[in-house]
């Protein structure tokens, strides 16, 4: 029996259309771990304890007696210690799934308080169990199922490991959670997956095919044979779109009137590399390297930075690479480095406020750019700069960095040091940074503007880029002009063909866009 | 500076280091950055003090002399501090 067609209303954060199976995350499903990579397992393992340490501090602070206090408090103890928690980490290692390898960590634990003399130690062993039940729940409720290719995902949320680690061909993404400029909506925007946001998952039980319309904000579950052909339509006038813009592609971006405009591309690695002509593109504008961190039980070495950033400055032949430091916090969490429970993390210790907590991770990449930057145009570029301190405190580990190499007999170069542009402290007061660049990151830049956040799908109208953010703008691309130092633009604003129009207007003549975007955003230039 | 100190206490709780004081304890420790170990007598075997899972292996019972050492920067406040923590019996210590 086939359902009734359903249209329902989402925000479209990644355009395009897809129709396949509908496909829902996490939640409901309680299926048995398959077992995925020791990194996966790893990270499995440690959500669920961090769940099940926030449980234990809500239950603590609800509790009314000091019996119950105490009990709560041992428990957290107990998963706060490695003694605990190492053996599964370790098991991990060895290959097993994360469920298995809690069971076995705790079993032993267990079985030395079962056969302990002392009733009082023999009566803890419920402790544990209660804890291992625990965990166990959180690691059932998160199992990781395979995503079938060309499948409609329906899920509250998505970690952006997961959507890289996914074959999006043909396929789309509906979360119900999750903004506009988040993580996984940048990635399906770059990949070209199309993304829906702030859909109620609730509506779509019964339901077993979808059409995701990422144009016009649709979602239609079943669609009868009418909707069907309506929307194969649609999509091959889409296409023919596509077509026509793909004409701009092998330009160089030029406006109406001839004047040239500079279009780079924004990558997370090499790998978004793969199908691209450097031919298309006047540079790499934007690498986010905190992709390299991301998923991994620990942070990529020297040797390894060295080899991702030549490979991509020998994709870019000659063209500028524009390589960010470690951007992490925020919503890019790294387990190690990042501090978790922090209570406002867009307003926390995060990017360049991190790196410099941490100056031998970031001493490590900066490193790795020096010896990169030999006889490669490549530029350093600093994420979240509030004071001119900063960058300062960044140059002179980058001028140590090549001091040390050279010392140690390795060529190094002194790449140029430049600036995101992000914090409204600091563009409001862009004079004062004695920056090579600025690139305006124009997603966090509207967040702190507006103070509305960009995961707030009910939000979505107070982060559009508005009078103050253009005057800002404006401004930065003045005393950019002034003193002769390239300004550009690197969220997702510029791949926005609505808002090109009115960055070119503020004097913006270089844009760093989403892969997917590139003829598209040629196309409207030309129309400017 | 690095600091090296000593110390020993009678356990006066009636069960010795359950559940409870042991949290007390090991929460205690965690305050100091020094490294601090407690055994059964001046030449141990030695249990890392700020380990809960340890320190209620050590199924210390009512009773025992617990005997801390402790190695760092702020050891001799570490040792003070945890052998005042049994001497009161676990009780929290009010703070004005």
């Amino acid at each position: 029996m086939t359902a009734e067609m359903v249209r329902l209303r989402g925000t479209p954060v990644a355009p395009g259309l897809a129709f396949g199976p509908l496909v829902r995350l996490g939640g409901t499903m309680h299926v048995a771990r398959a077992h995925t990579s020791r990194d996966d397992e790893r990270d499995a393992l440690v959500a669920a304890l961090a769940a099940a340490q926030d449980d234990l501090a809500r239950i603590l602070a609800a509790a009314t007696n000091t019996d119950e206090q105490g009990i709560v408090a041992f428990q957290i103890a107990l998963l706060e210690d490695e003694e605990l928690t190492n053996p599964a980490h370790a098991a991990i290692q060895a290959g097993e799934t994360a469920d298995t390898a809690w069971r076995l960590a705790m079993h032993a634990q267990i079985e030395d308080y079962t056969s302990s003399d002392s009733e009082y130690f023999r009566a803890r062993a419920a402790d544990l169990r209660d804890l291992y039940e625990r965990v166990s729940g959180h690691l059932a409720g998160k199992v990781v199922e395979d995503i079938p290719r060309g499948a409609i995902v329906v899920a509250d949320d998505l970690a952006p490991s997961r959507f890289l680690a996914t074959d999006w061909s043909d396929g789309g993404l509906v979360l119900h959670r999750s903004g506009a400029t988040s993580h996984v909506a940048i990635l399906a925007r770059a990949r070209g997956v199309p993304m829906l946001i702030g859909v109620e998952a609730a509506a779509l039980d019964g339901h077993s095919q979808a059409l995701l319309d990422a144009h016009n904000g649709l979602l239609i579950l079943d669609p009868d044979a009418k909707t069907r052909a309506a929307f194969d339509t649609q999509r091959k006038a889409h296409a023919l779109q596509q077509i026509a813009d793909a004409r701009y592609l092998e330009r160089e971006a030029r406006t109406r009137a001839g004047e040239r405009v500079r279009v780079l591309i924004n990558v997370a690695g090499p790998d978004d590399l793969e199908m691209l002509d450097s031919s298309h593109v006047d540079g790499i504008g934007l690498v986010r390297t905190e992709f390299l961190f991301h998923g991994r039980d620990h942070l990529p070495d020297e040797e390894e930075q060295y080899r991702v950033y030549r490979r991509l400055v020998e994709w870019a032949e000659g063209k500028p690479v524009t390589i960010r430091t470690l951007d992490a916090g925020g919503d890019k969490p790294i387990p190690g480095l990042t501090r978790e429970h922090e209570s406002n993390p867009f307003l926390g210790v995060r990017g360049v406020r991190l790196s410099l907590r941490h100056p031998q991770v970031l001493s490590v990449q900066l490193r790795a750019l020096a010896r990169a930057a030999v006889g490669a145009n490549l530029k350093v570029m600093i994420p979240m700069v509030t004071l001119p301190e900063e960058l300062e405190r960044c140059r002179e580990l980058l001028a140590r960095a090549v001091a040390d190499l050279m010392a140690e007999g390795k060529s190094a170069a002194s790449p140029p040091l430049g600036m995101m542009v992000e914090v409204p402290a600091a563009a409001l007061a862009v004079e004062e940074f004695d920056a090579a660049f600025y690139s305006v990151g124009s997603n966090d830049l509207i967040q702190y503007l507006s103070a509305a956040s960009r995961d707030e799908p009910q939000l979505t109208s107070l982060t559009l880029p508005g009078t103050a953010f253009l005057r800002v703008i404006r401004a930065i691309c003045a005393h950019g002009n002034r003193e002769g130092r390239e300004v550009s633009l690197c969220g997702d604003l510029a791949s926005d063909s609505r808002y090109i129009p009115a960055l070119l207007e503020c004097g913006l003549r270089t844009l760093s866009v989403a892969p997917a975007a590139l003829a598209a955003v040629k196309a409207t230039i030309a129309k400017c | 500076m690095t600091q090296n100190a000593k110390g020993a206490v009678r356990v006066l709780h009636e069960v010795g280091l359950h559940a409870r004081p042991s949290v007390k304890l090991t929460q205690l420790a965690k305050s100091f950055s020094s490294k601090i170990e407690f055994g059964p007598s001046e030449e141990g075997p030695w249990t890392d003090v700020k380990s809960i899972v340890k320190v209620m292996k050590s199924k210390t019972p009512k009773d025992a002399v617990l005997h801390f050492r402790a190695e760092g920067t702020d050891a001799q406040a570490a040792v003070s501090a945890l052998i005042a923590l049994v001497e009161r019996d676990f009780e929290t210590e009010s703070r004005t």
